[in-house]
């Protein structure tokens, strides 16, 4: 494995290999020092299309963590302001040099143009591409669940067996994909729920039951829920008829919270929430929410996968 | 009358070995087995194919406006080496082909470039804008004489404008060539919508997009008593509504092209965008019934949708790379690898779809001359390719006449090669290159 693009091609072996070594980076960041001198003298760079000034700082983190020098190159163009081309980017960084490049970008497949196209000799990571996948999001989400079902002794463990609600925008979420995958991969069950105007369509095909009723779905007893954030361009895009009536069917609301409340459902966000829409403040700040933990995992996680791309430990 | 060519012992559409003697008017003099005639050139067709010109409906020669990514020279000099003696060039150039003035001009660039001709498709709309209609009269009686009106890459989406151009064309017995495109349904649209293009996160372009203008389009088409071609169709339920439509007695005609005959959308899972194309590449049973559709004559004609990108406006991001894939001349043996190869058609077949077909949809009197049991036409003008199905070959898209390269091919290997052809009894192909172009006068 020379990039990580996508947890759809993510064999099991290679999933597991990331989850375990992000379990020792975890100990890192328990330390007073907090380094490691493994990738000293590589550059990262990190490669952003659109603003995210969380995964920016969680990939820089976890660079800095490997004594790796991070650049930070941020880009503005958009689908409508046509700039300098993707490929010319790349190769002006090349000459700058980098390792690896850390890629978030609008449009969806630019990691997999970056890393097959012959633009770039790095290795690319794919923080989030356009709507298809985000899948180090999905990794800290695995390992998030692991050590919640766990705690240290998850090394060498997947998800078989759990089962996790996804709820929410499924149709224009590149974390809700990488999840699916990543999950069914190790072997978790996967309840999808959400308004059907936000279901992909052929969404029969994935590995995963879709349930719009999200009061039934609860009912189960799920052992997490994943609240996707709902984004405010879907409100005015016609997909549902009002937030407050998507908060009713979909939100985890106060109500719901308190269906769950003390169990051993967990609840996760991958960030930022928008309270009072798709979960509640008591929801928000109850000790199942997970939102703070899968931030710290992020580091270790995307320490891992530096970790295991630039050391040239997965599979050559 | 002095004879230029004999071509001997090639095999016309009708399966039989026959002699073609052209004469120095350019046109077919003589047909027949071991013609006792002597001419200037002989040409030795032995185990060749000699199909009447083929006629493309749907080129995009990018001329005025687009010249980095081809020109009217270039483009018919594609089409040439394809076979073609005809091509119909859209109206989507800059500025739009809207007015008399600029469909003479690609008429006249067409006549000084010789290699084909050249007959300019008119917008429906000014400026393909879909909201009021283009002086179409007046491009009808100019110089270019033009009967095929479309606003191809924008569908006339408002019901009425498309009635009233319906409508307006029957003065002259013109048709419209509609792009079969519902604009709401395809906002943002990057790919077929199905499971694929929600695992690629990519917006869907839903097949019920293109089927409900078709079907509104048949029955406007009926009600107003007009002619509709329903350009590029591409998916399966597009061919059952004009099989339904065509049994009505309706007068629609319908387009398939090359790749969307062989070609599914498995292949954006590369997210190269030399795939993306409107519309766009669909499933295996889409091709499917296109093939059939073709073969049972649902389907009109196969009409290249030839459409040339400059290489920077395809290595870029899937989402803004434009959209089109080149095709003059990897058509013949992409539909001897869809169509013949599978036994759905003969090449009495394939001359009917490629040439006397769209040649019969425009009207054309001197292309497309094919008997009734697919022999050539004594006496008719000598618009002729002759294509050796045997060779094989790799695609290599710098190896084209055409300027641009965005072919989907590339580097696939095909059977079939377009070695000769006479335009108006001039050789403008010989020996699979580019000759003398014909000079009008």
């Amino acid at each position: 494995m020379r990039h990580l693009l996508a947890t759809r091609d993510l064999s099991y072996d290679h999933a597991l290999a990331i989850l375990d070594t992000a379990q020792e980076m975890a100990t890192v960041s328990d330390r007073s020092i907090k380094k490691l001198p493994t990738l000293r003298g590589q550059t990262v760079v990190n490669l952003f299309f659109e603003d995210s000034t969380r995964t920016r700082t969680s990939f820089e983190a976890a660079a800095k963590r490997l004594s790796a020098d991070v650049l930070n190159f941020a880009v503005k163009t958009s689908s409508v302001s046509k700039g300098e081309s993707l490929k010319d980017t790349v190769q002006t960084l090349e000459a700058i040099g980098g390792d690896a490049i850390v890629m978030r970008h609008w449009a969806s497949g630019a990691a997999q143009q970056l890393a097959n196209f012959g633009w770039s000799s790095s290795a690319v990571i794919n923080a989030g591409d356009g709507t298809h996948e985000h899948p180090t999001q999905a990794l800290l989400d695995a390992f998030t669940l692991r050590n919640r079902l766990y705690a240290q002794q998850g090394t060498g463990k997947d998800l078989n067996g759990l089962h996790v609600v996804i709820v929410g925008d499924i149709l224009h979420s590149r974390v809700a994909r990488s999840n699916v995958w990543l999950l069914h991969t190790l072997g978790a069950r996967v309840t999808l729920s959400g308004p059907p105007t936000l279901m992909p369509v052929g969404v029969g095909t994935w590995p995963v039951e879709v349930n719009y009723n999200l009061d039934d779905v609860l009912a189960q007893r799920p052992d997490a829920i994943m609240m996707l954030r709902v984004q405010s361009e879907r409100m005015s895009g016609g997909y549902f008829p009002s937030a407050n009536e998507y908060t009713r069917g979909w939100g985890l609301t106060n109500d719901r919270y308190k269906t769950i409340e003390n169990t051993s459902t967990i609840i996760m966000h991958p960030g930022p929430m928008n309270r009072g829409l798709e979960i509640s403040a008591a929801a928000a700040d109850s000790a199942q929410n997970t939102a703070l933990e899968q931030v710290a995992n992020g580091v270790s996680v995307r320490m891992a996968v530096l970790y295991l791309l630039l050391a040239g430990q997965l599979g050559q | 009358m002095t004879l230029t060519y004999l071509i001997t012992g090639g095999t016309t559409p009708d399966g039989l070995q026959t002699d073609v003697a052209i004469d120095t008017d350019g046109n077919i003099a003589h047909l027949g087995q071991g013609l006792p005639v002597e001419a200037q050139h002989t040409l030795d067709a032995s185990g060749k194919i000699v199909l009447p010109g083929l006629v493309d409906l749907h080129t995009h020669l990018r001329e005025p406006g687009n010249d980095d990514a081809e020109t009217v020279e270039t483009g018919t000099q594609a089409a040439a080496k394809g076979g073609f003696t005809a091509v119909h060039a859209m109206a989507n150039s800059n500025p739009v082909a809207d007015t008399a003035g600029v469909v003479e001009q690609v008429y006249r660039l067409g006549r000084e470039a010789g290699w084909t001709d050249v007959y300019p498709v008119g917008a429906v709309t000014v400026g393909l804008a879909g909201q009021r209609l283009a002086e179409i009269s007046a491009m009808h009686d100019s110089a270019a004489q033009v009967s095929m009106f479309s606003d191809d890459g924008m569908c006339v989406w408002d019901p009425v404008l498309m009635r009233r151009a319906l409508e307006y064309v029957k003065s002259f017995d013109g048709f419209i060539a509609q792009h079969a495109q519902e604009p709401r349904l395809t906002e943002g649209a990057q790919m077929n919508e199905s499971a694929l293009s929600s695992e690629l996160g990519l917006a869907g372009w839903p097949a019920v997009a293109e089927e409900s203008i078709i079907a509104r389009d048949v029955l406007l088409a009926q009600h107003v008593d007009s002619r509709v071609h329903i350009c590029h169709v591409s998916t399966a339920g597009s061919v059952e509504l004009i099989r339904w439509a065509k049994s009505q007695g309706i007068h629609v005609t319908a387009e398939v092209t090359p790749h969307h005959l062989l070609l599914t959308e498995d292949y954006v899972k590369t997210y190269d965008p030399v795939y993306k194309v409107n519309p766009p590449l669909r499933k295996d049973s889409d091709v499917l019934a296109l093939r059939q559709g073709l073969a049972d004559g649902t389907i009109d004609t196969v009409g290249t949708d030839h459409a040339p990108h400059t290489a920077e406006s395809k290595q870029c991001e899937w989402f803004v790379a434009a959209m089109g894939m080149t095709g003059l001349e990897t058509a013949l043996p992409v539909i001897q690898h869809t169509m013949v190869e599978t036994g759905l058609l003969d090449w009495h077949g394939v001359a009917r779809v490629m040439s006397a077909n769209p040649a019969r949809i425009y009207r054309h009197e001197d292309q497309g001359q094919l008997s009734e049991t697919g022999g050539l036409v004594e006496g008719a003008v000598a618009n002729i390719a002759i294509y050796d199905p045997q060779h094989t070959f790799v695609v290599n898209p710098t190896e084209h006449a055409s300027k641009s390269s965005n072919s989907p091919y590339n580097g696939m290997e095909l059977s079939g090669q377009v070695t000769d052809v006479f335009y108006r009894g001039q050789r403008v192909v010989a020996d699979a290159q580019l000759m003398t172009p014909y000079r009008h006068n």
